[in-house]
């Protein structure tokens, strides 16, 4: 049956839109949501989905046309018995017309230019992302080309609706600090009364409740994965610090020492550490360097180290051997789509981790830009909470100090992590001759309930390759 | 007003013109699967004009030849919008934003980058603000920060605003700004009469940012250590 298309009121100021172009021809089959028509309001264009899966059957509006918003653009013609298009026939825009938290924005309206943006007023309960297509009548439609789900729910593990607004309730009542705070505590932030805005569990919050947790007695602690349940920072039992006698400074540990030294057993206690070690010969990579990095420097303003290509050989590794960015929960492993490469950065004052968010997309200058920005905001304590998290693999690098290889210990919930030892001139063994080689070893700690041997090698052996065989031409 | 989400901001530096409109595809299909959260990119481009859908041609001044022996690129882009100019100094910001409620109102969206535009300006001791009709953050009748647009399905938000920190103004010598005539163009550094570092400035963006859109940062305002090695 038909389903008309509208165009969209794409703001309540908005009385008409400018038809940009059509995406499909009359004819073409479409899915629903899919994109249909793209239009042009002021200084903003959009692209409209179909309301409906079918064909497109008829074009009313040419491309270049203004016209009001609710007149009928297309018809598209739906699958002969699915119904599921005809009651639902707002396209995705248009259905934001009256979604229900709409209602009491309403009353503030937009206000003319130059003035303050409208308070927007909404409903304590979380906004759900509107999928008000999906979860209406599409459900039972049993039209073959509907999408049902709604981007929240493909982004919650499992998917179901209650997980969903669960998950979205503490989102909207604690920030990502707390939530990780939460999560590496075994605290439901649920439980707690919050004292931020709107009752928002705030960072004091929580550490004031773990602390009051941890020292009382007999916590039932969380069972996290191996149900291992000793408080992180339990002090070790029958063994005094101190003699009677013995001379002592006693010194608080600074907030950051104690969470490393949590994090540590922590982690510790969740993998099975392995380690091992690969000599990478970096006389190439050194090349490249002294050969581009006047001109790199000038480029993009910043020093071309060893690390980015050290970075550009892991992604690629991490690409061909994708158990290394992976976490496990329970008894299912998570693959992780994106790489978010975490970079050790020592301090003065400990030791912090900035992670490149989606490093699989940047480019070998891309890389040393953001390594550079997130080094010197950390040695300046800019970095924000959300920087320092979310890291799916990480890189440390000891050799700066001039260790000839690391056995670091993995972060938590990753599965691996890679040290770079000190890079120096070596005497190497090449063709039964002695040669001068700009060397390096690099190891590597693999949590072995995950990864197995041959894999951390496999994967260590492509880091190798790539560094000793690198394309010039990524510089 | 309450935080009402995670805001993610990358900043990759200074990219192509073709790089940032790359790493927006990305962002605009991992934010439609929930892979990503609202983002905000804030970045600098190499020298570029670019086209709105609705740009006329006639704007631009110089021809594709000449305009990239000046080291100019030129793009045909599907933002809205007419012609714009990106150059270092300029400070361009690419929110990709899965708007939601009361958010899905175009007009609104663009008010409301004024207004950040607006609240970094006023950071500086600088005032600007609206011109009924063009959009845009005006320093007297000289325009200081430039819009264009696209709502992806979804109401995904890619492109965004582009802001004159501190960039060569002579570049736009070369087009008609947004088809405007007879009105010129300004920047924080001419404005101020010193040199301003982007870097300051996207850090005041950051922050304006998160206030004008209510999205959570730290409340406390501190960096944590979440991962150690």
């Amino acid at each position: 049956m038909p389903v008309d298309v509208i165009m969209p009121q794409m703001g309540e100021s908005i009385q008409e839109g400018t038809l940009v172009k059509w995406l499909k021809k009359p004819g073409d089959s479409i899915g629903r949501d899919e994109p249909l028509f793209e239009i042009s309001t002021d200084k903003v264009d959009a692209e409209i989905p179909s309301p409906a899966a079918g064909v497109l059957k008829e074009i009313k509006v040419k491309e270049g046309e203004t016209v009001a918003i609710k007149t009928v653009v297309a018809v598209i013609e739906t699958e002969a018995g699915a119904k599921a298009g005809a009651s639902a026939p707002a396209p995705a825009p248009a259905a934001a017309e009256q979604p229900p938290e709409a209602a009491t924005a309403t009353g503030d309206g937009p206000k003319p230019a130059g003035s303050q943006p409208p308070a927007r007023t909404e409903p304590s309960t979380p906004s759900r992302p509107t999928p008000a297509p999906a979860a209406g009548p599409s459900g039972g439609g049993g039209g073959g080309g509907l999408r049902t789900p709604s981007p929240a729910a493909q982004a919650a593990p499992r998917g179901g609706g209650a997980v969903t607004l669960l998950e979205e309730r503490l989102r909207t009542k604690s920030s990502p600090v707390v939530r990780k705070i939460a999560a590496e505590h075994g605290v439901e932030i649920g439980d707690l009364t919050g004292t931020g805005i709107s009752g928002r569990v705030t960072k004091k919050d929580i550490l004031g409740y773990i602390e009051t947790q941890e020292s009382a007695p007999a916590v039932p602690q969380p069972a996290a994965s191996g149900g291992a349940p000793a408080p992180a920072m339990e002090a070790p039992r029958g063994v005094a610090a101190f003699a009677p006698g013995e001379r002592f400074e006693r010194v608080p540990m600074t907030a950051m020492r104690r969470k490393i030294a949590e994090h540590m057993i922590m982690s510790r206690r969740t993998s099975a550490h392995v380690s091992t070690a690969f000599e990478i010969d970096m006389t190439r990579i050194a090349k490249i360097r002294a050969a581009r990095k006047d001109a790199f420097a000038d480029r993009h303003g910043v020093n071309l180290s060893f690390m980015p290509f050290i970075m550009k050989a892991t992604i690629d590794a991490l690409l061909a051997y994708p158990t290394l960015n992976a976490s496990i929960d329970g008894t299912d492993v998570l693959l992780k789509k994106d790489i978010h490469l975490g970079i050790a950065v020592a301090l003065d004052w400990g030791l912090i981790v900035p992670v490149v968010k989606n490093a699989q997309d940047l480019s070998l200058a891309g890389l040393a830009k953001s390594m550079n920005d997130l080094a010197n905001r950390a040695r300046s304590k800019q970095l924000k909470p959300e920087e320092v998290a979310g890291g799916t693999f990480t890189i440390t690098n000891p050799g700066i100090f001039g260790s000839l290889f690391g056995t670091p210990i993995i972060s938590q919930p990753q599965v691996a992590i890679l040290g770079v030892g000190t890079i120096e001139k070596r005497p190497v063994v090449i063709d039964d001759a002695i040669a001068i080689r700009t060397m390096a070893y690099f190891s590597i700690s693999f949590d072995h309930r995950l990864i197995d041997g041959a894999v951390a090698d496999q994967f260590m052996a492509r880091i190798k390759k790539t560094l000793q065989e690198f394309d010039e031409a990524q510089v | 007003m309450r935080p009402r989400s995670d805001l993610a901001v990358l900043r990759p530096g200074r990219l192509p013109y073709a790089e940032g409109l790359a790493l927006q595809e990305r962002l605009v299909s991992q934010r439609r699967t929930g892979a990503a959260p609202d983002t905000l990119v804030l970045l600098e481009h190499d020298p570029v004009v670019t086209l709105g859908r609705g740009a006329d041609p006639a704007h631009v001044l110089l021809d594709r030849d000449r305009l990239a022996a000046r080291g100019i690129a030129l793009f045909e882009t599907g933002r809205g919008g007419d012609v714009t100019l990106h150059a270092p100094g300029q400070v361009v910001g690419y929110p990709i934003l899965a708007l939601e409620g009361a958010r899905r109102d175009t007009h609104l969206y663009l008010r409301d980058l004024e207004e950040v535009m607006i609240r970094v300006a006023r950071d500086f001791g600088v005032e600007s603000g609206r011109i009924e009709g063009l959009t845009g953050t005006w320093a007297g009748s000289e325009k200081l920060g430039a819009i264009g647009v696209r709502i992806h399905s979804g109401w995904i938000t890619s492109h965004g605003f582009a802001f004159n920190a501190d960039n060569d103004l002579s570049l736009y010598g070369v087009i008609v700004p947004c088809g405007i005539r007879g009105k010129g163009v300004t920047s924080l550094a001419r404005l101020l009469g010193r040199a301003v570092p982007t870097g300051e400035v996207m850090e005041r963006f950051e922050a304006r940012f998160r206030d004008v859109f209510d999205v959570a940062g730290d409340e406390d305002g501190v960096f944590v250590l979440t991962e150690c090695a």
